[in-house]
């Protein structure tokens, strides 16, 4: 069933999915002022940790969902996915760069350069930084759809960067679950679209009919 | 809003000031249920709850004499957040599970077995144990392994007091102790984070040091379940994983006993764990702390102190590489 929502129903699901996306951060914000955390930097951190982890999957999930659904409107909401993932991503790196180290900046490098588990989450929010510095629709234009569409590639390395990196820290206590289903649906929503070049590939060495541009 | 009262303990406020719990518990609620607003479903209250504090049953009073000379004078951590911030993961990984999980802990009747290189090897129920001898308050530092730190009245004795009644043999070097490992009682079990049963373990003279203490209790009462009820080992000096609760079994041995962490990760956690600033994790510094309750968002971490501030011990490790011996 192709769903196709009319304009002004999309608007109404982008305003949804706005309200929802934040929900998380309202969430935090309340308990913290509260003062229900017994330790609310560490509260803050894990948080906004897990939800950039969260909304990274998702957003990495357009594209697979969208193929499969025949949803191409979901394509529309696949920025402002991005956009809240780095949204979380920058509240979780505040978090560290504020509790830990008190904006020492000295002090912070010193950090990740000491510490691998830092250092990879670290290199993934500096990475994330271009793609949504990048997120308007006049940078697009400036860079030209090719070039925008090869540096938002590297969400495909941050990704996995992000999944090491709380792996990494998850290690120290042996507990793994969450990690291991994030590496999970990391790894199979990369390995489809590597299925799927790889089906186009075969498909125009074949000279047929190109197979859908992913 | 954000009101923080003064936690040093010196000014302490009037009590006309304080609000009783029943009234400020009823405004909390009466506030929050405002600005949820009707539309909210209880599900969603829930949701957004699941970091509230899970209900203490009244607890036992505990009688015990304050000994000064083995206690800090820093603020005490407030007894719900020492009870509502745990690990220990027979109930649990989440800091939050042993409150809401430990009841199922059955803390009475229990016995805690005495082997090994002993010349009088026995079983102790836990009256007898905790009348062995007399019972101090002592306010000692608690930091954990994870860079934050607390302050805890507990209740106890020298565990000195247990080992010169046992009488060690001259082959006894370690002490080794085990922690309860009932899947009935502990759900945390079933989940293959460490090899149970949590073992850990001191050297003999490391657990005849003064500081070590042997507890049955803190802030005047018996042990709370998700903090090791009915009995547990402080070892004030050391990172707080090294302290052993809900003890069933103390065994006296010439070898090195081999400790839950060290097994599970030996690179990262050592029999010794020594609170030591300058020995670093391998994924973070131990050189500060967080003080649990105390230091805030506008306060900077705190320096971690050689011995977690117990440099009484240093002699226990003269001439010991610490960085080797961690």
């Amino acid at each position: 069933m192709a769903f196709n929502p009319a304009p002004k129903q999309l608007s109404t699901i982008k305003g949804i999915v706005f309200v929802a996306a934040l929900l998380p951060f309202l969430r935090v914000a309340w308990l913290v002022l509260r003062q229900v955390p017994v330790d609310p930097l560490a509260f803050i951190t894990h948080e906004t940790g897990d939800w950039a982890l969260y909304l990274l999957c998702i957003t990495l999930a357009v594209t697979p969902v969208r193929r499969l659904s025949g949803w191409n409107w979901l394509l529309k909401l696949r920025r402002m996915f991005g956009l809240f993932t780095f949204f979380y991503a920058f509240l979780h790196f505040m978090a560290f760069f504020w509790f830990d180290h008190f904006f020492d900046v000295a002090a912070m490098l010193r950090d990740v350069g000491k510490r691998p588990f830092i250092l990879v989450g670290f290199t993934a929010f500096v990475l994330l930084i271009p793609l949504a510095a990048t997120s308007t629709n006049a940078m697009i234009r400036r860079l030209g759809g090719k070039r925008w569409q090869w540096l938002h590639r590297l969400i495909y390395l941050i990704a996995p960067l992000a999944v090491l990196h709380f792996w990494w820290m998850k290690a120290a206590k042996n507990n793994l679950a969450q990690p291991a289903l994030f590496a999970t649906i990391v790894f199979v929503l990369l390995g489809m679209r590597v299925y799927w070049s790889r089906l186009k590939a075969r498909a125009t060495v074949r000279g047929q009919k190109k197979a859908p541009v992913a | 809003m954000l009101i923080k009262s003064s936690r040093d303990g010196a000014n302490p406020p009037l009590s006309s000031e304080i609000t009783p719990r029943e009234v400020y518990e009823e405004r909390r609620k009466f506030i929050a249920r405002m600005a949820v607003g009707a539309a909210a479903g209880s599900a969603l209250w829930e949701m957004a709850n699941r970091e509230a504090f899970a209900q203490a049953p009244a607890a036992q009073k505990l009688a015990a004499k304050a000994n000064p000379t083995f206690s800090t004078t820093e603020p005490r951590t407030a007894f719900k957040d020492a009870t509502n911030y745990n690990n220990y993961y027979e109930f649990g990984l989440d800091k939050g599970d042993p409150a809401e999980n430990a009841h199922t802990l059955r803390p009475r009747p229990w016995t805690v077995s005495i082997e090994g290189e002993v010349k009088k090897p026995m079983r102790l129920d836990i009256d007898s144990l905790v009348k062995l001898a007399p019972l101090e308050e002592r306010v000692y530092r608690l930091r954990c392994v994870e860079g934050w730190s607390m302050v805890i009245p507990w209740v106890g004795y020298s565990l000195s007091n247990l080992i010169k009644h046992v009488e060690p043999t001259g082959n006894a070097k370690y002490v080794e102790f085990t922690t309860l490992a009932d899947p009935k009682q502990m759900p945390g079990l079933r989940s293959g984070v460490l090899d149970w049963p949590y073992v850990e373990g001191l050297r003999l003279d490391e657990a005849m040091h003064p500081l070590a203490l042997l507890t049955v209790g803190m802030y005047g009462q018996v042990l709370p379940n998700q903090n090791g009820a009915p009995v547990r080992v402080v070892v004030p000096w050391k990172y707080g994983f090294k302290s052993a609760k809900s003890i069933v079994r103390i065994r006296f041995t010439r070898d090195q006993p081999k400790t839950a962490w060290n097994v599970s990760a030996p690179s990262e956690y050592g029999f010794y764990s020594n609170v030591n600033p300058k020995v670093d994790h391998p994924r973070w510094s131990q050189a500060s702390e967080r003080r649990i309750g105390e230091d805030g968002f506008f306060k900077k971490k705190r320096e971690t102190l050689m011995f977690n501030g117990y440099p009484e011990v240093a002699s226990l490790y003269a001439g010991m590489d610490l960085k080797k011996f961690f």
